[in-house]
């Protein structure tokens, strides 16, 4: 078997993997390796050709491309090394190893000071969401179509139909339109958008294809190929009224119903796994319950802004060198963060608080849309941080910035207020 | 003629009422801020789009350059702009920022490479 | 051109699968015909995977004779044809007093079936086995012999072996007419060639009755009944580790839940009669339908961890039962019908049936001496430990490529299934020898790139890869 040492020994080489590694490097650790299983680095942000990236990081809106090419371009100069289709196998944090698979290299044993996981996510499909009918082909899920058409030239359909109204589901049916598809509807479970305004103004409403609020597709038909789909608005428990179904012809059905964190991996390797968000649990040094292994990016929450994610990895890179060289392995003082009124999750979903002069960001994402708020971070009763939000829903990400040095008690809970309240 | 268009600005999404004739405005409604009101009067009388899409590269059958128009593009020129771009081959190696196309459907606008491929 | 034969199976399905193979071991020559694109039916692909010991069969019946000569015959076949099987066993818990009280009468019926291992077990007995059951469990049956199996290696595995034994295989070709001549079976009409034969075994499944009326014997009719299932995540949160089975009733086995032998869940089926022999469509009403019942027996199973539904349809008949027919008047048929849901595990010990009784009406087939008995399968890099799937890469850098990320299929194996005898030429042809596409982001990651291989190794656009049958086809173009 062959076999490798290196400090810091990375899972994945999309935007969260690649901004650990140059964090990495930077914070002096010696050899740092990133193991992709694709035949590129980049990710999914290979696919992801369409403008609207790097706002907060950049300062300016770059393609996929673009953006994850300024980061290969900083690894490969600071000297950071990878193993392209390299799959990784098993991680072992006891023994601080990674197996992985590769044509190239044989099976390979990875050696680390530490681990970093960043495989990213990946996307719920229409079993996962139960849509009962036949199972013809030219089904697929959203981001698996954008695969076909944006890398592999291949044109999965004519006449489509998108379930879900999240960004991908938008840009695909924008993606879909100009390569001459007919995109006949965008149908969306929620009474609201799940993506942002922006793609709905120019993925929808510029071409005329129609967005179908409170609805959602009840049956599937065609044997061999789609051939349709019953479409039928849901009352507000989300149920379906089957007898104002409508039959849409199509022969093509794209399913953008939700990301996962993919976190095989990280269930075999016996790590923590949150069930909020499915993926491990993590401090602010974005350290998982294995102290050698750390995580970030769409593995450990699914974000809405690649900028967040180079953001939480550069941290992870970070203390994943830092833990490499020795340093961070001091003792810990654990707090939990508890997720108060509407917010569904917080990460980091705890806070070492023996940090000195630390400033922890803990995202979360709210359960319901509201207006007027503030967002408070407690403590024992206190107020450690607040701010006001004129408004927060469920599809953007919010967060709030606490002092270490505040936490007085052995838990900080973050919830929204009525503002006036 | 009076129409509706929704801020993109900001997650606000401001539904913002500009009234004008020709490219002319003559008034705007409901923005919350400045910067709507810049938006929404250029969505009024120019609006414009970035073209992001693929090209194909000579000799590959699978590999794909994917393309952007370096700037936004009148958005009623995008099919015509698709059509040249379904024709146009680039041949390697590209650098990110290349130009494939230049000065696309007489816009001005160059169509560059998003991405190194050697 | 006419082809000529001695015998024509009509249906490459489990029990038309399992005929081909014990004819391939006489000197006969033998032509299967199956409509579909690859081997392995439909009722055969789509139910509960269980291979069963008849100890709930009509004592006395063919169909209950059948099933329990099968059952032993799996230890030997799984290992000559290298088919993944189980002897897991099935608990049957009784939750009510009216169904413990039943148990006494089924376990009498097993014993008349010879099912003689059947065990009373306590409710303690049974929570201990099975710490999800409903802990109502006021005590039920242990049956050690039901076990679970790879339905489509097992009918893959037959059919290469027949193939290997020089059966010949007539794929995406359907029966259109079958000729007689004074009484005897003369040709095939199909809608490739015509094949001149001997003997017709009709082994069409749910078409059974389409063919039998080609030769005037309708005497039945083909009732389509639908069984709905769900297929949970290997991570699923409640698990069971036998097959757990509940009470009986007149019209099913009723919805159960099992482990598949890939560590999957399997939960269910419905029972549904209905009129179309093509509709297999799942239903919100149906699926619920499994979630209530199933609870009863595992209060903890969560359906939402589901990673695909399914429905089957099984060929059952009216008037209803398993029935082998020859007839005087008509040479060299045979028809076989009302093969239902014991029909997987009965399909061997139906090959040798026919066998038995072609001979016993004056076929002169002889055994070969030169029988193959072994098949070589598919190596599964996933359950290779690492010396062994480091000396695989050594041997073949193909089986470092995974492919399919949720199974940990690799490129060589996907070649393997394409490559051998009636090898993968669709989606779902590679998905069901290597299971690429079978875990939880059913083919999402792993699609298009088999779709590319497919498409590479058969030298074909990718427009001409389908999902399965002609007409699935998977994408319409290029874009560039």
């Amino acid at each position: 078997m062959n076999k490798v040492l290196c400090d810091v020994a990375i899972i994945g080489g999309g935007p969260a993997g690649l901004a650990a590694a140059v964090a990495a490097k930077e914070e002096g650790a010696k050899k740092v390796l990133i193991l992709e299983r694709d035949n590129a680095l980049g990710g999914i942000l290979q696919q992801c050709i369409h403008p609207g990236f790097g706002l907060t990081r950049f300062g300016e809106e770059l393609t996929g491309p673009e953006y994850y090419g300024r980061f290969v371009e900083k690894a490969k100069k600071s000297g950071v090394e990878y193993m392209l289709n390299s799959m990784v196998l098993q991680v072992n944090h006891e023994a601080s190893e990674v197996i992985c698979a590769s044509s190239e290299y044989g099976l390979t044993a990875v050696k680390a000071g530490s681990i970093v996981l960043a495989m990213g996510c990946r996307e719920r499909t229409r079993a996962g969401i139960m849509v009962p009918g036949t199972r013809p082909a030219g089904l697929y899920t959203a981001g698996s179509a954008q695969r076909l058409i944006n890398r592999q030239n291949i044109m999965v359909g004519k006449k489509v139909v998108i379930l879900g109204s999240g960004d991908i589901g938008m840009i695909m049916a924008r993606r879909m339109t100009l390569e001459g598809a007919k995109v006949v509807m965008v149908v969306e479970l929620m009474d609201y958008l799940a993506g942002l305004t922006r793609n709905r103004v120019q993925c929808l409403d510029d071409f005329g294809i129609p967005l179908k609020l409170a609805h959602t597709i009840t049956r599937i038909e065609g044997n061999e190929r789609v051939t349709g789909v019953w479409v039928a608005p849901v009352d507000e428990k989300k149920q379906p009224l089957s007898d104002k179904a409508e039959f849409v012809e199509c022969d093509t059905v794209l399913f953008s119903v939700g990301l996962l964190p993919e976190n095989e991996l990280t269930r075999k390797a016996g790590i923590k796994i949150n069930p909020v968000t499915n993926g491990p649990e993590v401090n602010q040094y974005m350290q998982t319950s294995a102290p050698s292994v750390f995580a970030c990016g769409n593995v450990v929450h699914v974000n809405d802004l690649v900028d967040n994610v180079s953001e939480e990895s550069a941290t992870a890179g970070k203390y994943a060198a830092q833990y490499a060289m020795g340093k961070l392995q001091g003792e810990q003082k654990t707090v939990n963060c508890v997720t108060g009124r509407n917010v569904r999750y917080l990460c980091p979903h705890k806070v070492d608080a023996n940090q000195k002069n630390g400033k922890v960001t803990l995202y979360f994402r709210v359960l319901h849309p509201e207006e007027g708020v503030r967002l408070v971070a407690k403590c024992g009763g206190d107020i450690i941080a607040s701010h006001k939000e004129f408004r927060v829903n469920p599809g953007e990400m919010n967060h709030i910035t606490i002092e270490t040095d505040k936490i007085t008690s052995d838990s900080v809970t973050v919830e929204v207020e009525k503002a006036g309240e | 003629m009076k129409k509706e268009i929704i801020c993109t600005v900001c997650p606000r999404g401001c539904h913002i009422q500009v009234e004008g004739e020709g490219d002319n405005v003559i008034s705007v409604e409901g923005n919350a801020c400045k910067r709507g009101f810049t938006y929404a009067s250029a969505e009024f009388s120019h609006p414009v789009r970035i073209l992001t899409t693929t090209v194909k590269i000579k000799g590959a059958s699978h590999d794909l350059l994917p393309v952007r128009s370096q700037s936004p593009l009148p958005k009623e020129k995008l099919f015509e702009c698709m059509d040249i771009i379904r024709g146009a081959e680039a041949t390697l190696p590209v650098k990110c920022g290349d130009v494939i196309i230049p000065d696309i459907a007489s816009t001005g606008i160059n169509i560059v490479a998003t991405k190194n491929i050697d | 051109m006419m082809l000529k034969t001695d015998v024509v199976v009509i249906g490459a399905g489990a029990v038309g699968s399992a005929v081909a193979r014990e004819l391939s071991k006489y000197n006969v020559d033998v032509i299967v015909v199956e409509k579909n694109e690859d081997v392995g039916g439909d009722a055969s692909k789509s139910n509960s995977a269980i291979i069963h010991t008849g100890y709930d069969a009509a004592p006395g019946t063919l169909e209950s004779q059948l099933v329990v000569a099968a059952n032993p015959m799996y230890d030997d076949l799984v290992k000559d044809l290298d088919v993944p099987f189980s002897r897991i066993g099935a608990i049957l818990p009784a939750i009510t007093d009216e169904q413990f009280e039943k148990l006494p009468e089924i376990k009498a019926k097993a014993f008349k079936n010879h099912v003689y291992d059947v065990e009373y077990k306590s409710g303690k007995e049974l929570l201990e086995m099975e710490p999800n059951l409903n802990p109502e469990v006021k005590g039920g049956l242990w049956i050690p012999r039901e076990s679970i199996i790879d339905p489509f290696i097992l009918v893959q595995a037959l059919c290469e072996n027949a193939h290997d034994n020089g059966v010949r295989f007539l794929l995406n070709t359907k029966v259109v007419d079958i000729k007689t001549e004074k009484g005897k079976i003369k040709s095939v009409v199909t809608t490739g060639e015509e094949i001149e034969t001997t003997y017709v075994i009709n082994c069409a499944g749910l078409y059974c009755d389409e063919i039998a009326e080609m030769v005037g014997k309708a005497e039945y009719k083909v009732v389509a009944r639908k069984g709905q299932f769900f297929i949970l995540d290997k991570n699923t949160s409640c698990q069971v580790e036998h097959i757990v089975l509940p009470i009986p009733t007149k019209v099913t086995k009723g919805k159960l839940m099992c482990p598949t032998i890939h560590g999957n869940m399997l939960v269910g089926p419905t029972a549904e009669d209905q009129d179309s022999k093509v509709d297999k469509s799942t239903s919100a009403e149906g699926l619920q339908s499994i979630t209530n019942d199933v609870k009863n027996l595992v209060p903890g199973v969560n359906v939402r961890d589901t990673i695909t539904q399914y429905s089957g349809l099984r060929p059952n008949r009216n008037p209803e039962g398993l029935n082998f027919d020859m007839w005087d008047d008509l040479e060299g048929y045979v028809n076989l019908s009302g093969v239902r849901s014991t029909g997987l595990t009965l399909s061997v010990s139906m090959g040798k049936y026919v066998v038995e009784q072609l001979l016993n009406h004056g076929a002169g087939f002889k055994l070969k001496d030169n029988f193959i008995k072994k098949r070589r399968g598919i190596v599964k890099f996933s359950e290779c430990t690492i010396e062994e799937q480091d000396a695989l890469i050594r041997e073949n850098p193909l089986y470092g490529n995974v492919i399919c990320r949720c199974e940990t299929i690799t490129e060589a194996e996907i070649l393997d299934a394409i490559h051998r005898p009636l090898g993968a030429r669709s989606v779902d042809a590679v998905k069901r020898r290597v299971r690429a596409g079978m875990g939880r982001c059913q083919g999402g990651f792993c699609g298009p790139k088999v779709i590319e291989i497919l498409a590479r190794e058969l030298g074909v656009s990718p427009t001409e890869i389908n999902k399965n049958n002609d007409g699935s086809y998977m994408v319409t173009g290029s874009t560039r």
